[in-house]
């Protein structure tokens, strides 16, 4: 499996260290509801197919990057900066 | 069905084996079951016989999408061990081994049980004093545990280098009473117990939904063959356990990860004990057919492939070599990926759940294994009784909102850490 960095292009997986989903989207700060936060810390969707999840290029550019990928195929199909991502750079 | 024994086999070794009964029926599912255990695995297939024989539910199928142990309980390196630190892991653990220990007798069925001893080494003094620590809470619990100092270790165990100038052996934690045992014959010596009790054995029967009444109570399950009507719907299918629980609404703190396992071409005896190496996460064993079974980590990123990556595969030859660098003679014969159901805090779950008449087991991470025969036993008490027993009382699935969590490791919710 090989991750493309958007800044450095394609590398071997084991530059990139790996963070998981980067869709659950951290409650704001002054929500007092705990169900929100276990939700975001603890509850993951899992699916057998497409994710989008964090990954960081540890030993080259550093830069975190939301990865599209497929978990029953390890098949990728994109990626994206972090900061810059619609979906998933919001963790 | 006959009983299994020195007889039985003579007999049949002089009927030229032609005449072994078949070691459970192959029923057709029911209409409807008093319990539908989905997974027919080690742990599944243990629930239903202790459904069977601790609390007298004999009306119980287990339906199974493949044929019966041909998941994870077919995948493992086969350790069994209790060496945990925790009480709520630790008492639970000691539960499973004392199982194991009578297994054979009370199954009739030979699952190899080597009690071998487990020896974790440490290679620095930190290390060597968690280990310690560690051992006085099994020892608390009252598993063995003792500390062996690199001498004792030497001789013990002499295909280890000890003087690795990176990773020295300072000493190591053994757990005598831990080993291996044959991971095929585990599922198969309950599946056919199970039979024996008259439990219903589905095989090639894949759950496709699972169906609520108005109060959101458990009704049925949906199946490839045909929809079974049940009071109670028990899930043992780890690895997958967030596909089959979503049928039923439930989302869980679980990620499916990815762990690879391998085997050397066959040796005569070098190894005595199962040895663990705390600098890389490697474990080794020697099974009895002389080949070395051995994993280490995790590939890391969440999976369903069953398939590695080279970075993990890399990983776990080089810890191989730092441990016991006459190693590098050997061929790799096989090599295979699972599918490992992670929990957020690393500790599995046995639990009742918020739908009415559904049952949690899950999460095991990759100790499930070695909690075959508890786990079932356990799994088998909550579903009878509605409730925990005691030792699983701390795997509730709400732990992760009271707050009660089991994290061995302390390593926070990251599953690719436990």
């Amino acid at each position: 499996m090989r991750i493309p960095c958007p800044i450095c292009g394609e590398r071997a997986l084991e530059e990139f260290t790996y963070r998981g989903d980067a869709r659950p989207v951290r409650p704001k700060m002054d929500d007092a509801d705990p169900t929100h936060w276990v939700d975001y810390v603890y509850t993951r969707p899992n699916e057998r197919g497409r994710i989008k999840e964090l990954w960081q290029h540890l030993l080259g550019c550093r830069a975190w990057v939301v990865v599209d990928r497929d978990t029953a195929t390890h098949e990728v199909f994109g990626s994206e900066l972090a900061r810059e991502a619609k979906e998933g750079g919001q963790a | 069905m006959s009983e299994y024994s020195v007889f039985s086999l003579i007999r049949e070794t002089l009927r030229g084996h032609k005449h072994w009964p078949a070691a459970w029926r192959d029923p057709a599912p029911k209409e409807a079951y008093d319990v539908v255990i989905v997974g027919g695995g080690g742990h599944g297939l243990a629930t239903a016989y202790y459904l069977a024989r601790e609390h007298g539910i004999t009306n119980v199928a287990v339906v199974e999408k493949g044929y019966l142990g041909g998941g994870n309980v077919g995948r493992n390196t086969t350790i069994v061990r209790a060496n945990y630190m925790l009480p709520g892991n630790e008492r639970f653990y000691a539960k499973s081994l004392a199982l194991w220990e009578g297994l054979e007798q009370e199954l009739n069925f030979n699952v190899m049980m080597s009690q071998r001893g487990v020896l974790n080494l440490a290679h620095s003094d930190g290390q060597l004093d968690a280990f310690a620590r560690r051992g006085n809470s099994m020892r608390l619990h009252g598993e063995d545990a003792e500390i062996l100092g690199p001498a004792e270790i030497a001789e013990r165990v002499p295909l280890l280098d000890l003087e690795n100038a990176r990773f020295p052996v300072y000493g190591g934690l053994m757990h005598r009473r831990g080993g291996t045992a044959r991971h095929d014959a585990v599922a198969w010596g309950f599946a056919r117990a199970a039979d024996r009790l008259g439990v219903d054995l589905i095989q090639n029967c894949e759950v496709t939904g699972i169906e609520r009444d108005a109060q959101g109570r458990v009704a049925a399950v949906d199946t490839t063959r045909g929809r079974i009507k049940a009071k109670k719907v028990g899930l043992a299918v780890a690895g997958h356990t967030s596909q089959v629980a979503e049928m039923a609404g439930l989302r869980l703190p679980i990620e499916s990860h990815l762990l690879q396992a391998f085997v050397t071409e066959g040796l005569k005896p070098v190894l005595d004990q199962v040895v663990t190496f705390a600098a890389g996460h490697f474990y080794i064993s020697q099974s009895d057919k002389g080949g070395l079974v051995f994993g280490s980590s995790l590939d890391g990123y969440n999976s369903y492939t069953a398939r590695g990556n080279m970075p993990a595969v890399e990983h776990t030859v080089e810890a191989a070599m730092s441990l016991m660098p006459a190693l590098g003679r050997l061929r790799l014969l096989r090599h295979w990926g699972g599918v490992m159901d992670m929990s957020m805090d690393g500790s599995p779950i046995i639990s009742t759940t918020d739908v009415p008449g559904l049952y949690l087991n899950g999460g095991w991470c990759y100790g499930g294994f070695k909690a075959t025969p508890g786990s079932g036993w356990c799994f088998a008490h909550t579903i009878a009784r509605d409730e925990p027993h005691e030792l699983n009382s701390a795997l509730r699935l709400d732990r992760f909102h009271t707050g009660h969590l089991l994290d061995e490791e302390g390593s926070g919710p990251f599953p690719n850490t436990h």
